[in-house]
C-alpha cells in the first residue's frame, strides 16, 4: 500500500511539474474570449461554427459580464490574457486607460449588432401599451408628487392605472435583473432616464442639481413592486407564465424563444419584434461590441479568420445564424464599416 | 419494603403510563413526519427533473438519402467542400416542388446544421463513399424536435409558433413516409458543448470532471492520509498541534469560493498555470477536499483499538511497521469512504471554478490536463441560462447524469465500508 501511495504522489507531482513547464514555455493555440453574458450566446455560436469549419481549435468563451471581461482583458498583453472581450456596452474611458497602463495599447472595437430589451407578460393577460414615462413613474424610487410636481416623494403608485389611466387596473409587479446586471444598466439608461426627462419638473432639476437629477432618474424602487429575479432569464419566463399579472424585463432572444407563452409589451407605440428593433422603431435596444487586442492578432492562430467569420454575412447578416439566435443585425452601412475595421484591425481612438 | 409505598408507586407509574406511551408515540410520529417530508421533497425534486429530462435522451432524426456528389466533393480539397450543400440537395430531392429562396431556406431549417459536419466526418474517414448514395439518419433541428416531443404547441396561430404552417406540412409528410422519428440521442453522450441543442452533449463536461477529479484524488488522498497519520500517530500533543487541528476543522467549513480566489492568486497568477484547465481546477478542489479527508482519516485512525498497536509493538514491530502493516490497513476503509465523500463534494462544486475560468463555453473535448475544460455542474448552469427551449430538457438530463455519477460514488463508499470495515 505504501509503495502505491508513494508512487501515486510521485506521479502526481511529476504531472504537476510537467504542466508547469508546459505553461511556462507559453503558446496557446486557441482564442480566449471573455466578457458579457449578453454577447455570450452570439459569440459562442460564431466560435462553434469557426471551430467546425476551419482547421483552428474552437475558441474558449467565458461569461464574466462586461466589466469583469474588461478587467481580465486589460490585465496585460501576453498569451495568458484574453484576446477578445465581449461587451454589451461601449468600453469606458477609465477602462481604456487601465488597458494602456498595463500595456494593452491597441484595441480594435467592432460593433456586432444590437440587442433589444423587452418587457413582456403572459399571453393569458392583456398586452401592455407603455410609454417610457409610464415605466419611469411605475418603477422609480422617488417621483414628483402627483399634487405638487416640484416636490419629490417616495413612489406612491401601486397599480398601472394610477400611473396612466389607459393602463389596466392591476398591481405593478415587475420582475427584472439585479443591480449587477448589464441589462439593468441598459434599462435604466434607455428607459428610465428618457422617461424621467420627459417630466418638466425633473428636467429643470437637471440644470440646478445634477446629482439629485441622477438619483431621481436612476434609482429603482425597492418596496417590492420591482423584484430582483436573478440573472437567469429562463426563471423569469417561468415566473411570468405562473403569474399573469407580473411583467418581466429581459433580452429579446428569450422573448423570441417563448412567443407561445409570452407577449412583448408595446413601448412608445412599437412592439418588440425583430423588424421593429432592427429598424430602430423600437427604442429600447443597445449595441453589442467585441474588443480585440491587436497585438495578439499575429500571435494566436486564427484571430483574423475568427473576426472574418463573425463579420460575415452568413453570421451577422439578416438571414445569418446569429439572427436566428436573436441578434438584431446592424444597418448595412454600419456592418460594412465594422467589417472593414475588423479586416484592417483599425485601432480604437476614444475622443 | 413498605407495601403501602410500593402500591402507591405502582399506581403512580400505572397512572402516568398512558401519558408516557402517548408521548413516545408523538415523538415517533414526529420523526416519521420528518422522514415522510424529506422523502416527499426528494420525490418532487427527482420527479420534476426526470419528467422534464427523460425526453432529452431521445432526439428526433430525419432519414435523408444523401448522394455524395463527386461534383461537390473535390477529393483533393475535402476539408473545404460544401457539405451543407449535400444536405440541401438531399432535402431538395425529397421535396422537388419547393421553389423560391425563402421556401428552400425554410425547408433546410428542418434539419440540424450539424448534419453537414456528420457528412464531413464520414467523407474524411472513408473517401471511397464519394459517388454513392447512402440513407442516413441525421439529427433534426431543435425546433422540430421540440414540436415532435410536444414541448412547443402545434395548434396555435402561425405568428406565435417558431415553425411555419408550411414547415408543419413538410414534417407531417416526413412522418408519414417514416422518414422522421425519435431515436436514442447518442450525440448527448458523444459530443462536447454546442450552441445547437440537438448537437450539445455532456462528453466534454464528463471528461473535464474526470480529469479534475483525478488530479484532486491523486493529490488530496496521499497528502490527506499522510497528514492524518502524522497528526494521529507521531505528532506530540502541544499547543502547536492543537492550533493545526483547529485550523483544519475551520478550513472544512470555509465557503468554497474562497478556495477559488486562492487558486486564482496562487496557481494562475503566481505559478502561471493555464487558465480554465482541469489541472488548476483539480488543485483548487484539492485544497477544498483536503480538510474533509484529513478529518475522516483521523477519525478512522482513532477508531483502530490501541490493543492492535500495543500487540504489534509488543512482538517487536517498529513504529513504522506497526502503522503500515496493522493500523493503516484497518483504517483504510474509513479513509476511502471519507475520500469518496470528499470527491463527491468536489464533483458538485462550481463556485471555486468560476474564479479560475472553468465556467466557459468549450466545444472541444479536453485531451489533456492543460486543455481548457469545464465540469458537469458548470455545464448544467450554462445550459440553464440558454434561451433555446430544447436546453431545458437537456439541463435536466445533465442533472440526471450528475446524479448518477454521485450515486455511483456514494454507492462505492457504502460498498467499501460494508466489505472491508472491521468492528470491535
Amino acid at each position: 500500500m505504501l509503495k502505491q501511495t508513494v508512487s501515486l504522489a510521485a506521479a502526481s507531482l511529476l504531472m504537476l511539474s510537467a504542466a508547469q513547464a508546459q505553461a511556462a514555455s507559453g503558446g496557446r493555440d486557441y482564442i480566449s474570449i471573455v466578457g458579457s453574458s449578453t454577447v455570450y450566446p452570439f459569440s459562442t455560436a460564431v466560435a462553434e461554427q469557426f471551430g467546425k469549419t476551419t482547421a483552428f481549435k474552437t475558441p474558449k468563451i467565458e461569461s464574466t459580464g462586461s466589466g469583469g471581461g474588461f478587467k481580465l482583458f486589460c490585465a496585460g498583453s501576453g498569451v495568458d490574457t484574453p484576446d477578445i472581450s465581449n461587451s454589451s456596452r461601449r468600453i469606458k474611458k477609465s477602462e481604456v486607460e487601465n488597458c494602456e497602463k498595463n500595456g494593452v495599447k491597441e484595441i480594435v472595437e467592432i460593433k456586432v449588432g444590437y440587442d433589444g430589451i423587452v418587457l413582456a407578460n403572459s399571453k393569458k393577460a392583456d398586452q401592455l401599451k407603455l410609454n417610457r414615462k409610464d415605466l419611469y413613474l411605475a418603477l422609480a424610487k422617488e417621483v414628483p408628487s402627483p399634487d405638487e410636481p416640484t416636490k419629490f416623494v417616495v413612489n406612491p403608485y401601486k397599480t398601472w392605472k394610477e400611473v396612466n389611466a389607459e393602463l389596466p387596473d392591476i398591481n405593478i409587479e415587475v420582475l427584472g435583473p439585479p443591480p449587477t446586471s448589464g441589462t439593468r444598466d441598459a434599462f435604466i439608461e434607455m428607459v428610465m432616464e428618457p422617461g424621467c426627462s420627459e417630466i418638466d419638473s425633473i428636467k429643470a432639476l437637471e440644470k440646478s442639481n445634477k446629482d439629485k437629477y441622477k438619483a431621481i432618474c436612476q434609482t429603482i424602487r425597492e418596496d417590492g413592486a420591482y423584484i430582483d429575479a436573478g440573472e437567469n432569464d429562463n426563471l423569469i419566463v417561468q415566473k411570468l407564465e405562473a403569474n399573469p399579472k407580473a411583467v418581466g424585463i429581459f433580452g429579446f432572444s428569450f422573448l423570441d424563444q417563448n412567443v407561445d407563452k409570452l407577449q412583448g409589451s408595446v413601448i412608445e407605440g412599437s412592439a418588440p419584434v425583430f423588424d421593429s428593433i432592427a429598424s430602430g422603431d423600437y427604442k429600447v435596444s443597445r449595441p453589442l461590441f467585441i474588443y480585440v487586442k491587436k497585438a495578439h492578432a499575429g500571435v494566436i492562430p486564427g484571430m483574423n479568420e475568427f473576426l472574418a467569420e463573425f463579420t460575415s454575412e452568413a453570421a451577422w447578416g439578416e438571414e445569418g445564424y446569429l439572427a436566428e439566435k436573436g441578434l438584431i443585425p446592424a444597418p448595412k452601412a454600419e456592418q460594412e464599416q465594422n467589417a472593414q475595421t475588423a479586416k484592417d484591425l483599425k485601432v480604437l481612438v476614444l475622443e | 419494603m413498605n407495601p403501602e409505598f410500593s402500591t402507591s408507586t405502582t399506581a403512580q407509574v400505572l397512572r402516568s403510563l398512558p401519558k408516557r406511551y402517548a408521548k413516545e408515540r408523538r415523538f415517533r410520529l414526529l420523526g416519521l413526519c420528518a422522514i415522510v417530508l424529506t422523502m416527499l421533497f426528494l420525490m418532487v425534486l427527482l420527479g420534476t427533473i426526470f419528467l422534464k429530462g427523460w425526453t432529452a435522451f431521445q432526439q428526433t432524426h430525419i432519414r435523408l438519402d444523401v448522394y455524395f456528389d463527386p461534383v461537390r466533393l473535390d477529393v483533393k480539397n475535402l476539408a473545404n467542400a460544401n457539405y451543407g450543400a449535400l444536405v440541401r440537395d438531399s432535402m431538395q430531392r425529397m421535396f422537388p416542388d419547393v421553389e423560391g429562396r425563402s421556401n428552400r431556406l425554410q425547408l433546410n431549417r428542418l434539419i440540424s446544421s450539424g448534419a453537414a459536419f456528420t457528412l464531413q466526418d464520414m467523407v474524411t474517414s472513408s473517401p471511397e463513399i464519394i459517388g454513392t448514395t447512402r440513407s442516413l439518419w441525421l439529427p433534426a433541428d431543435d425546433e422540430v424536435d421540440m414540436l415532435i416531443k410536444g414541448h412547443t404547441p402545434r395548434d396555435v396561430p402561425e405568428t406565435i409558433r417558431r415553425l411555419s404552417d408550411q414547415q408543419l406540412v413538410w414534417i407531417d409528410t416526413l412522418v408519414e413516409d417514416g422518414r422522421l422519428e425519435k431515436q436514442f440521442n447518442g450525440a448527448f453522450f458523444r459530443n462536447g458543448d454546442s450552441r445547437e441543442p440537438e448537437l450539445a452533449g455532456v462528453r466534454g463536461a464528463i471528461t473535464g470532471s474526470f480529469y479534475t477529479l483525478m488530479v484532486t484524488l491523486m493529490l488530496s488522498f496521499p497528502i490527506g492520509v499522510a497528514a492524518a497519520v502524522y497528526l494521529e500517530e507521531f505528532a506530540p500533543k502541544n499547543i502547536f498541534t492543537d492550533l493545526i487541528e483547529v485550523n483544519i476543522n475551520n478550513l472544512a467549513a470555509i465557503p468554497s469560493i474562497i478556495f477559488g480566489l486562492l487558486g486564482l492568486a496562487v496557481f494562475l497568477n503566481f505559478f502561471g498555470l493555464p487558465r480554465s484547465s482541469s489541472i488548476v481546477g483539480g488543485l483548487v478542489l484539492t485544497l477544498m477536499t483536503l480538510p474533509t479527508i484529513i478529518i475522516a482519516s483521523r477519525a478512522s485512525l482513532k477508531a483502530v483499538p490501541p490493543s492492535i498497536r500495543e500487540a504489534a509493538l509488543g512482538i517487536g514491530a517498529s513504529k513504522m511497521q506497526m502503522i503500515l502493516h496493522h493500523v493503516l490497513p484497518l483504517a483504510l476503509p474509513g479513509m476511502l469512504t471519507g475520500t469518496i465523500i470528499g470527491m463527491a463534494q468536489a464533483l458538485g462544486e462550481t463556485a471555486p471554478l468560476l474564479m479560475i475560468g472553468m465556467v466557459a463555453f468549450i466545444v472541444d473535448v479536453p485531451q489533456s490536463l492543460q486543455d481548457p475544460a469545464t465540469v458537469l455542474p458548470v455545464q448544467i448552469y450554462l445550459w440553464a441560462d440558454s434561451p433555446e427551449r430544447a436546453f431545458i430538457e437537456r439541463t435536466s438530463a445533465a442533472i440526471m447524469v450528475l446524479l448518477a455519477a454521485l450515486l455511483i460514488m456514494n454507492a462505492t463508499a457504502v460498498y467499501l465500508r460494508n466489505r472491508f470495515e472491521r468492528r470491535w
